[in-house]
């Protein structure tokens, strides 16, 4: 990065990170700042507005919007640890924001500087982790917001390609949603129970010691269920692996 | 329509239950997804594909009365009548009049979704005019008093040991065996003395081509040319979406159709009706009559659902739900299943009677993603669910919960405060690092584990860390 300014980030969280597992926050703020970013966290974050944008309720997703955009729109970059936040900040908001005259073209200039973290460092920043290793094999799920509104795919299995002595299985229908779609799983939560059973018995089929996915929710949908089935399968965030702290308590474990 | 039906939820939770529904829908929706997938694999135009099929069906709906009135121009110069109905009530009402002035005891019918969203299996019914479907899956549906559960496979909630069961008790004789090939000649065998009986054959039109009035049946089976030749009168009725500009069109939509829906690169049988029986012509019927139906769809054509009206009803979406593949298309209620059927039952329905469907998706954009015609599904359910809170149809404590969060989450430093509370709050429910059981969550909890908080929010710890740097 030499001669070059430090780019520089502001890192939204996501409510879920903020209050059920702090150390994916962490993790992204490491991963920010070794791939040579200046790292910020404005205290002027909350949620991306999806309980309510799922619910049809935009007065409220664009009056939240509005102030998380005026709050992160100084950064060269915006970055989240969700594929499904980082996708509500660049199609949802935009689309949502478009008949205000005043906020239409912010919206869209954030959207286009919004990123999901693991997308954002390869495709961004050509980031590569060095002098990871986690002897452990594990599987991958594709969160459904991040694969299909914003394409990541490669990515988040480029970096983890890195880490060695990880060995990464395929996940069979690792493209097929887990059942979590925020509100959707409280509120139709039988339907739910049956997407996410048989995603569960498909990473248990995988015999993979861990599941790795960019999604926190996803990662709690998942988790939950195969802690409640009695699997041993351990749950993490890919960028905690990617950060080298994979060695602790996995997600529902205390140290 | 279905106004006696139980609510949604208990609707879908008895389908959960039913383990043979869940094999019967498995094996099928299994089959079409990897039959689909190698189909568009072996065709590597079909993004191209795809993409002149929605500028088709795009300028088609642009210029919707130009091209009907073309169709309807050339269609009675080829002999046939056309018929408009408004709505569904004067569809049924249209084509039970033809029936009667027919003098039809017996009428035939070739699989219509169509026919099923105007009602016009009661309506036939009604007038004491005996139906015979003739498609394999309708027969054994209208056998088993049943409705269609997915709009290209009928039966596709009836395993073949059901169907077995079914044209055991039905047939006469009964089957000499339960493979499918015999029980298939059994159909064939009933079906084939009506074929050659009734008074008028039904068919649906899954293109009607503009510049020639003709209509344009595709199936597997050879049903719908039976349906529509050797009766004295063959009635099509179908809805206004239907119209391509030609006959080049019409097969351009049907590349992507037959992949989309089954795999096969192309349907079995492809026929084109055009007019009544001319002199000289060795078959055919009489009397030809089109019965184009509105329905809701020119409503459509001026709103945000206008989109919807590329649909091609190849069933795609369903087959790659995962919301369908839990709970089969009786669940949804409405004559469409499935993903597209979330987007017109509400349109067909009314909002208020089928609330549920739009909701009731996970937005995880598969079915986008397959559509042959690049329908945006999810925008088009989220545009129910925006307009299904603003009529206050969405329940009274989800409004309230929503309101309540949205007002804490405006404001940071309150979020902040009512954050660090709730996490504390909800240590205290669970043991080592879960939570099995919480009040107000039994959603989740049901069903899975809530991973317990670590007891510090990330902006507690986050805040000391800075501090603790300066």
């Amino acid at each position: 990065m030499s001669g070059q300014p430090q780019p520089t980030v502001g890192l939204f969280v996501t409510c879920l990170v903020d209050a059920i597992r702090p150390q994916i926050g962490f993790a992204a703020i490491q991963l920010l700042e070794e791939a040579g970013c200046r790292v910020e966290v404005p205290e002027a974050q909350t949620c991306c507005g999806q309980p309510a944008f799922n619910s049809g309720d935009d007065r409220d997703t664009a009056r939240l919007a509005r102030q998380t955009i005026a709050a992160f729109e100084g950064f060269d970059h915006v970055v989240l640890p969700s594929g499904s936040c980082a996708a509500t900040m660049v199609h949802g908001w935009p689309e949502l924001l478009a008949g205000d005259p005043d906020w239409a073209a912010r919206a869209k200039a954030f959207a286009a500087k919004t990123h999901e973290i693991t997308s954002f460092l390869v495709d961004v920043l050509g980031y590569a982790p060095s002098g990871r290793r986690l002897a452990a094999s594990a599987t991958y799920h594709d969160s459904c917001s991040g694969l299909r509104e914003l394409g990541v795919a490669a990515q988040p299995r480029a970096l983890l390609a890195h880490v060695e002595a990880l060995e990464m299985r395929g996940l069979p229908g690792n493209d097929v949603c887990c059942g979590f779609g925020g509100t959707f799983c409280v509120k139709y939560s039988d339907i739910s129970n049956a997407i996410v059973t048989e995603k569960a018995e498909a990473i248990e089929g995988t015999g993979a010691d861990l599941l790795l996915a960019g999604d926190l929710g996803c990662l709690m949908n998942m988790a939950g269920k195969l802690h409640r089935r009695g699997a041993k399968t351990r749950c993490f965030h890919a960028i905690e692996v990617l950060a080298g702290r994979a060695d602790g308590p996995a997600i529902g474990e205390e140290a | 329509m279905n106004v006696a039906l139980p609510p949604f939820k208990e609707r879908a939770r008895a389908a959960l239950a039913d383990r043979t529904l869940k094999l019967a829908i498995d094996r099928t929706t299994g089959t079409a997804e990897a039959k689909r997938a190698a189909a568009v694999a072996a065709f590597p135009e079909f993004d191209a594909a795809r993409a002149r099929g929605r500028a088709i069906k795009d300028h088609v709906i642009a210029n919707l009365g130009h091209y009907l009135e073309m169709f309807e121009r050339n269609a009675t110069a080829s002999g046939a009548h056309v018929h408009w109905a408004v709505d569904d009530a004067e569809a049924r009402a249209i084509v039970t009049r033809l029936c009667l002035d027919a003098k039809a005891k017996v009428v035939t019918r070739s699989k219509s979704m169509l026919g099923e969203e105007i009602g016009l299996p009661h309506a036939l019914a009604d007038a004491g005019i005996e139906r015979v479907e003739t498609d394999l899956a309708e027969h054994i549906i209208q056998l088993a008093g049943e409705t269609p559960s997915h709009i290209i496979w009928p039966a596709m909630h009836r395993t073949r040991e059901q169907v077995a069961e079914l044209f055991n008790a039905s047939h006469q004789p009964p089957p000499e065996a339960d493979d499918p090939a015999t029980m298939v000649q059994s159909a064939r065998r009933v079906l084939r003395e009506k074929f050659l009986g009734a008074d008028v054959g039904i068919s649906g039109a899954n293109f009607l081509v503009a510049d020639t009035g003709a209509t344009c049946t595709v199936t597997n089976e050879g049903n719908a040319e039976l349906t529509t030749t050797p009766p004295r009168v063959h009635i099509v009725t179908a809805g206004i979406e239907k119209i391509v500009p030609s006959t080049a069109h019409a097969m351009a939509l049907l590349r992507i159709l037959v992949r989309s829906a089954t795999g096969g690169e192309l349907t079995q049988y492809t026929t084109f009706h055009c007019g009544p029986k001319r002199p000289g012509d060795a078959d055919g019927p009489e009397e030809m009559h089109i019965v184009l139906v509105d329905n809701g769809r020119t409503k459509m054509l001026a709103g945000e659902f206008r989109e919807m009206l590329r649909c091609i009803r190849c069933g795609a979406c369903m087959n790659h739900c995962v919301v369908y593949r839990q709970i089969g298309g009786h669940a949804y209620g409405g004559t469409y299943p499935g993903p597209m059927g979330s987007v017109l039952t509400p349109v067909l329905d009314g909002l208020a009677a089928a609330r549920d469907l739009p909701n009731a998706c996970t937005m995880n954009g598969r079915c986008a993603e397959v559509c042959p015609v690049g329908i945006p599904i999810p925008t088009l359910l989220r545009a129910w669910r925006r307009r299904s809170w603003r009529e206050r149809l969405e329940p009274g404590a989800l409004r309230a919960g929503i309101g309540l969060w949205a007002q804490v989450a405006y404001r940071p430093a309150l979020y902040r405060l009512a954050s660090r509370i709730g996490v504390r709050a909800l240590r205290a429910f669970g043991r080592d690092g879960w939570i099995g059981s919480l009040p107000l969550a039994g959603g989740w909890t049901a069903y899975r584990d809530l991973p317990r908080p670590s007891g510090r929010t990330f902006m507690e710890q986050y805040r000391d860390q800075q501090k603790g740097r300066k």
